[in-house]
């Protein structure tokens, strides 16, 4: 079934917190409650960091200790702080509505697993990297990432959905790369917190607007 | 160093109307800021005619004679889309829309916008592209939900999320692409500097490269607007204040699909199959037709030309699909002139709009009586965007529908009924409301337009009249170093 499991990473520790790092994903899929949905994209930041770390130490790659380090800078402290001054200045507790509802998201996300090991066996064939096998991860955690913003309806689960496909994708990078050149690398971070801002001034916007964050308000506004 | 100037023009106008946008003289000194961009792009064109490709700032900056081409046509329209800008923004003013601080927002905000776009296309290296990109959306984001009114903020939330999503698409295209070329180029810069790249693109993995490619279309083709991927661009283009409308239709849906042609040649390179043809002829043919059908109901004047932006784009994606001198030719024509007419519609419509008080199409009526040099303007822009001669559209449609015959003579008619309907539709929307009986009793009285109003629109038209008639010859020399740098051998 997943051909790129023939190349189990060469360190187990490597291999361990990938499936973790794809455990996180599916934990933010199945959360109900907004705060709680920080708190395990904060959890995943960690995962990331230590990840990059394993990499680092088992491919002796000397870079990937600042990638580390700035991942857990920017996405460890800074951005989950932003989000949680966010919540509690907006007042925000309620609780995740969802289109679809959490087993059947589940099933859905089994099914996005599979594809992605499908998808990417041929490219971890190819890879030389220490992490190899993990491609298919990074792959899955971006294509969870897509299902949540998906199926979720508030507009604080699609941002968190948009940031936890950023780090799948910087996950991807790491594992099939060892990273992007620096400076490719922080011109994404500065995106993502640019990002987070206007997404930040939205909220304010929005809630003015719409008196809620709930999006079917604002699916309820006539455009034509 | 002209290549470094042209970034730090758009920069320095960024901070200081982000700084002085409030004050009064700061429309005009968004104009001076545009102008002096536009004299740079021009100088820089010529540079780069002459003594062949600029490179910058450690390979980061990459000039040649295709970029070159469209940050011309950036420079241009931004320019006297900063013309337009000022007449509309007076105009908001009197009707008591604005207040300073918005006024500032929007001023810095458009200046960073131009210098994304500029940093898309002299980049040489497709990480940083990705960036300026990503911010180009990040700039406008805020700029669609300016008016602040319901559907203006979904629109730009809708255009925010579907625009990220899209665009973390192409960054994983991104990842594949240096995963395949960090094995001959080394780890480090230069696996994704594009000089670089275009040296090795036959030694490129096929398989990781074709699903990059796949990638890249997705995520830079939901820019473009390719269909199904549109969703966001007429929310987006309807909601937004007009001179954003024109901007984003004239130079940002060129500037991403620069960017699915700039990646192309890497595919075309290492893969030697149709694949990458196929796909853009795919979307280019689907988005065609489907624009065309969601046209005819729309009530929306704005909403109306953002489908037709659609449909040009499509076609586009289309003539590049087709590929050989020709077709590429045509594409590019179709672009360059797409940009000019579609600008000067929006500029004339930004006006209508204001006089009418609504963008709903039976809301507007009897324009050729009240502002007769508005309905003049709109309906000498429709005949162009819909491809009648003599105007430039007609040329590259012409050639576009020849080349088809010879590739895939199965869609030809499709795409000439197609083309009707986006005539029939367009003509008889814009006959609708220059006369039209129905006079709305609240109309404002009509206002004396100065030439300022005029002058924009009538340059833009020109050109494309310029262009669909007499074609200069060191023009076309361009061109034709364009379609090289694409990769396209004219010889054959």
């Amino acid at each position: 079934m997943t051909p790129s499991l023939l190349h189990p990473p060469t360190s187990p520790l490597v291999g361990f917190l990938g499936s973790a790092l794809l455990l996180s994903s599916f934990a933010m899929l199945a959360m109900r409650r907004m705060g709680s949905l920080v708190r395990i994209f904060a959890l995943q930041g960690i995962l990331l960091t230590l990840s990059t770390l394993s990499v680092a130490l088992a491919a002796k790659e000397p870079h990937l200790f600042f990638s580390a380090l700035f991942t857990l800078a920017f996405k460890v402290l800074l951005l989950p702080f932003l989000l949680f001054r966010l919540l509690e200045r907006l007042h925000i507790r309620g609780e995740v509505e969802v289109l679809l509802n959490v087993p059947t998201t589940m099933v859905a996300g089994l099914f996005v697993v599979v594809f992605s090991f499908a998808l990417s066996a041929p490219i971890s064939e190819m890879a030389n990297t220490v992490s190899r096998g993990l491609i298919g991860v990074g792959l899955a955690a971006l294509l969870l990432s897509f299902l949540m913003m998906i199926t979720r309806r508030k507009a604080v689960t699609q941002v968190l959905g948009f940031l936890g496909m950023e780090n799948a994708l910087f996950f991807s990078a790491i594992n099939a790369t060892y990273g992007m050149p620096m400076v490719v690398e922080l011109g994404v971070a500065f995106d993502v917190l640019v990002g987070t801002f206007v997404f930040g001034i939205f909220f304010f916007q929005i809630r003015e607007t719409f008196e809620s964050f709930d999006l079917k308000h604002m699916d309820n506004t006539p455009t034509e | 160093m002209i290549l470094v100037l042209i970034l730090v023009v758009p920069m320095s106008g960024a901070l200081f109307l982000g700084l002085w946008g409030h004050k009064r003289f700061a429309s005009a000194v968004n104009i001076l800021f545009s102008l002096v961009t536009f004299a740079l792009t021009l100088l820089l064109a010529i540079r780069v005619d002459t003594q062949g490709p600029l490179i910058a700032l450690d390979e980061n900056l990459f000039v040649d004679s295709l970029s070159s081409l469209f940050l011309v046509i950036t420079g241009g329209v931004a320019a006297t889309t900063s013309f337009f800008s000022l007449r509309y923004m007076t105009i908001e003013g009197e009707h008591g829309h604005l207040t300073p601080e918005r006024t500032r927002l929007y001023l810095a905000l458009y200046q960073l916008f131009v210098l994304t776009m500029i940093v898309v296309l002299a980049s040489n290296n497709l990480g940083l592209l990705w960036v300026a990109l990503e911010g180009a959306t990040l700039a406008t984001v805020l700029l669609v939900g300016w008016t602040r009114t319901p559907a203006a903020i979904k629109a730009s939330w809708k255009y925010f999320i579907l625009c990220g999503v899209g665009i973390a698409q192409a960054l994983f295209g991104t990842i594949l692409l240096y995963f395949a070329s960090e094995k001959t180029l080394g780890p480090g810069g230069t696996a994704l500097l594009l000089t670089h790249l275009l040296t090795v693109k036959t030694q490129l993995e096929p398989t990781v490269i074709s699903l990059a490619f796949v990638f890249f279309v997705v995520g830079y083709g939901t820019k473009v607007g390719l269909v199904p991927l549109h969703n966001w661009l007429p929310d987006a283009h309807a909601e937004g204040p007009t001179p954003i409308s024109a901007v984003l239709s004239g130079l940002l849906l060129n500037v991403a699909l620069y960017a699915i042609l700039r990646v192309k040649i890497l595919a075309d390179g290492a893969l030697h199959s149709p694949m990458p043809s196929d796909l853009l002829m795919g979307f280019g043919f689907v988005s065609v037709l489907l624009a065309s059908i969601s046209m005819w109901k729309r009530q929306d004047i704005k909403r109306l030309f953002a489908y037709s932006s659609i449909e040009h784009m499509g076609l586009a994606t289309l003539a590049f699909g087709i590929g050989g001198p020709l077709a590429t030719f045509a594409g590019l024509l179709h672009m360059t002139t797409h940009s000019l007419v579609k600008s000067a519609i929006f500029f004339a419509v930004g006006h209508i709009v204001q006089t009418s008080g609504s963008q709903k199409i039976p809301s507007i009526r009897e324009i050729a009586a009240r502002t007769p040099g508005l309905s003049r303007a709109l309906l000498t822009g429709g005949l162009a965007i819909t491809g009648l001669p003599p105007f430039a559209l007609f040329a590259s449609e012409l050639l576009i529908m020849a080349e088809a015959i010879k590739r895939i003579p199965y869609a030809v008619p499709f795409l000439l009924l197609a083309l009707f309907i986006t005539f029939g539709v367009l003509i008889f929307r814009i006959l609708e409301m220059s006369g039209g009986e129905t006079a709305t009793p609240e109309i404002s009285p009509s206002r004396s337009h100065s030439r300022l109003t005029f002058f924009p629109i009538w340059i833009h038209l020109g050109m494309a009249l310029l262009l669909g008639t007499f074609f200069p010859a060191p023009l076309y020399e361009i061109y034709q170093k364009a379609i090289l740098s694409l990769g396209v051998s004219i010889g054959g």
